[in-house]
């Protein structure tokens, strides 16, 4: 057996096969060993796979060697290699780092059972990903978001268990309406095969119930996507989930959401059904723009700064599906950078909060006054990160920004520039609120009984710095996986 | 022709018309234990939808025998058996989640949740 052959369904076995055994480890310090061992495992095999996919292009690999439109088929191309390479890498960081954290806030009997959901979580993230069936990305997605419910009910406030619920009421009627639109697709063509599927819509894009189908997969993803206005879930669920989760739901589970968007609406519909016939954009962008604007602003006014940056999030989203509205090849590969680099970003600034929450044991905003002082280096990536969000170079942020930017300006629609700009400034007022807080304010007394910051916790949130400081300035691996992406989705 | 029309189609007019009740109960109800019942309903008029679309007039069960030629489609209800266990999943995390609710608020209401949380 070649292993090589393998790797695509290798990719989401490993986590797969080691949340059970994780979940019968007595003791949580070997189960955090052995979760990060398994991830730095994943994380190999993505490499590996997108050096694969560098070479040859389109990975497919069939399910029991089942041939394609029968069997289950997982297809890799360079979109799909990205997003593997990111959910890996950020969720092999946080897992190493989050031992710290776990002591403090998951009751040790518990924490085997953490890893075991978040090593589902991952299985569930990685597969949507891996796989070009259009059931099986059904599957995967509920086993990621059962698993999320589980994970951000294990905050300590009592407010997690409401957030979760929500999140699993809106999850679940986000996934069925998905499954909804599977099956009325199923109806028409009698497969489930996502490039079958593209190749037996074009004939009979005029029915129905394709359209039908269309908007129940549109309104499923948006919810899965938090989009405005479905929003609801999303800030509860990161501010009231354990740092670990927030850290790892905040840069993946929504970037894994509009991974499905761009695969739906250009592999499985195709570009000019989903932007020609049916006009996804006229919907997509006026909910972009509003999301941007209310979210940016709403997040101001947040005394939690995590709930700050679930609001912020959301706004960030909306970038990258304004990206999309554009219906250019510029805007598409914005919007797929952006995903890259926000990931790393918002990754970072969770972590920053993180450090801060285990150690002076307070993310209100009013909590913070003169940590600067005493957490210096957490304040500094804090303040890296928060440029980044801004999108100030040398950063990431940028990047993003830029892309973005100019494929407005191809598309000729300079007063959707105004808006970024504007809102990119309203990003400014937020990130500015928590950084007069840190550096300008005189420290209150209760700051005296410190512990010390985590040192594993603190050497990751610099590695998600540096990668975004890094990203900023050497941009060619997410710009070309991007461009390749493109090739293939357009 | 509309009695043609509820005939032919009725599995799926009973599927739209769950579909619409448990949507409806979950935006409804502020208990949470009713919501998932809701939920469930919903969950389920799927399921009947995707069973009907795999049901041939005249089909038996897909097991090659003399005699019989039309068959049913197996894979929708096979692809159903799947998510009857997704959906159980649900329930039952949603159901424990109820329960830890309770123990923390001593209330299922949506209501009273958020008015004990105002208080706070």
């Amino acid at each position: 057996m070649i292993v090589s052959a393998h790797l695509p369904v290798i990719q989401v076995i490993i986590p797969l096969i080691a949340a059970p055994v994780c979940s019968l480890l007595p003791k949580s310090r070997i189960a955090w060993i052995f979760t990060s061992l398994i991830s730095v495992a994943t994380f190999l095999v993505s490499i590996a796979i997108t050096l694969q996919v560098n070479t040859i292009g389109l990975l497919s690999y069939n399910m029991g060697n089942w041939p394609a439109p029968w069997g289950i088929s997982y297809y890799i191309d360079h979109l799909s290699a990205l997003l593997l390479v990111l959910i890996s890498a950020i969720a092999c960081i946080t897992l190493i780092s989050s031992r710290a954290l776990l002591e403090q806030e998951i009751p040790a009997h518990k924490r085997s059972l953490f890893y075991t959901a978040f090593l589902l979580c991952m299985t569930g993230l990685l597969g949507i990903v891996a796989t070009g069936d259009a059931f099986n990305v059904f599957v995967f997605l509920e086993i990621s978001s059962l698993s999320a419910y589980a994970l951000i009910a294990m905050g300590r406030d009592r407010k997690a268990l409401m957030a979760a619920y929500q999140y699993l009421i809106m999850g679940t009627i986000g996934a069925t309406f998905i499954l909804i639109g599977i099956g009325l697709l199923y109806m028409q063509t009698g497969t489930l095969n996502m490039l079958d599927l593209h190749q037996r819509i074009s004939t009979i894009a005029s029915f129905r119930s394709v359209h039908a189908a269309f908007a129940f997969f549109t309104v499923g993803i948006f919810l899965k996507l938090a989009l405005f206005p479905l929003h609801q879930w999303l800030p509860n669920a990161y501010t009231y989930a354990p740092s670990a989760v927030s850290i790892f739901l905040a840069a993946t589970a929504t970037k894994v959401a509009l991974y499905l968007l761009y695969r739906v609406f250009y592999t499985l519909f195709g570009f000019e059904f989903s932007f020609e016939v049916l006009h996804l954009s006229s919907i997509l962008m006026p909910l972009s723009i509003i999301a941007v604007i209310v979210s940016s602003l709403v997040a101001i006014f947040q005394t939690d700064v995590k709930r700050m940056l679930a609001y912020s999030s959301l706004g960030q989203i909306a970038y990258m599906t304004l990206g999309i509205s554009l219906q250019t090849q510029a805007g598409l590969i914005a919007s797929i950078i952006h995903l890259f680099n926000h990931a790393f970003i918002k990754g970072a600034l969770f972590m920053c909060l993180a450090c801060l929450a285990s150690s002076i044991k307070t993310t209100q905003c009013q909590g913070l006054a003169g940590v600067g002082r005493s957490h210096p280096w957490v304040c500094a990536a804090f303040v890296l990160g928060g440029l980044a969000l801004i999108g100030i170079p040398p950063t990431s942020g940028f990047i993003s920004k830029w892309y973005l930017v100019s494929a407005i300006f191809e598309s000729s629609s300079w007063w959707l520039a105004i808006i970024v700009m504007f809102t990119s400034l309203l990003a400014v007022v937020y990130v500015w609120r928590v950084v007069e807080q840190m550096y300008f304010r005189e420290p209150t007394s209760e700051l005296v009984s410190l512990h010390a910051t985590p040192r594993l916790l603190l050497a990751a949130t610099w590695l998600m710095i540096f990668l975004t400081v890094y990203f900023g300035i050497d941009n060619r691996y997410p710009v070309s996986m991007a461009s390749a992406a493109v090739e293939s989705l357009l | 022709m509309i009695s043609a029309l509820i005939n032919d189609l009725y599995a799926y007019w009973i599927s739209v018309l769950l579909m619409m009740a448990g949507l409806y109960i979950v935006i409804d109800h502020s208990n949470l234990f009713k919501k998932l019942v809701g939920l469930n309903i919903f969950q389920t008029s799927v399921f009947i939808m995707f069973i009907a679309m795999g049901k041939v007039d005249g089909g038996t069960a897909p097991i090659i025998e003399k005699g019989y030629t039309v068959f049913s489609n197996p894979l929708p209800h096979v692809l159903i058996l799947t998510a009857i266990v997704v959906s159980i999943a649900t329930t039952s995390v949603g159901l424990a989640l109820v329960v830890k609710i309770n123990k923390h608020y001593q209330s299922v209401d949506e209501q009273e949740i958020e008015k004990i949380e105002l208080q706070e």
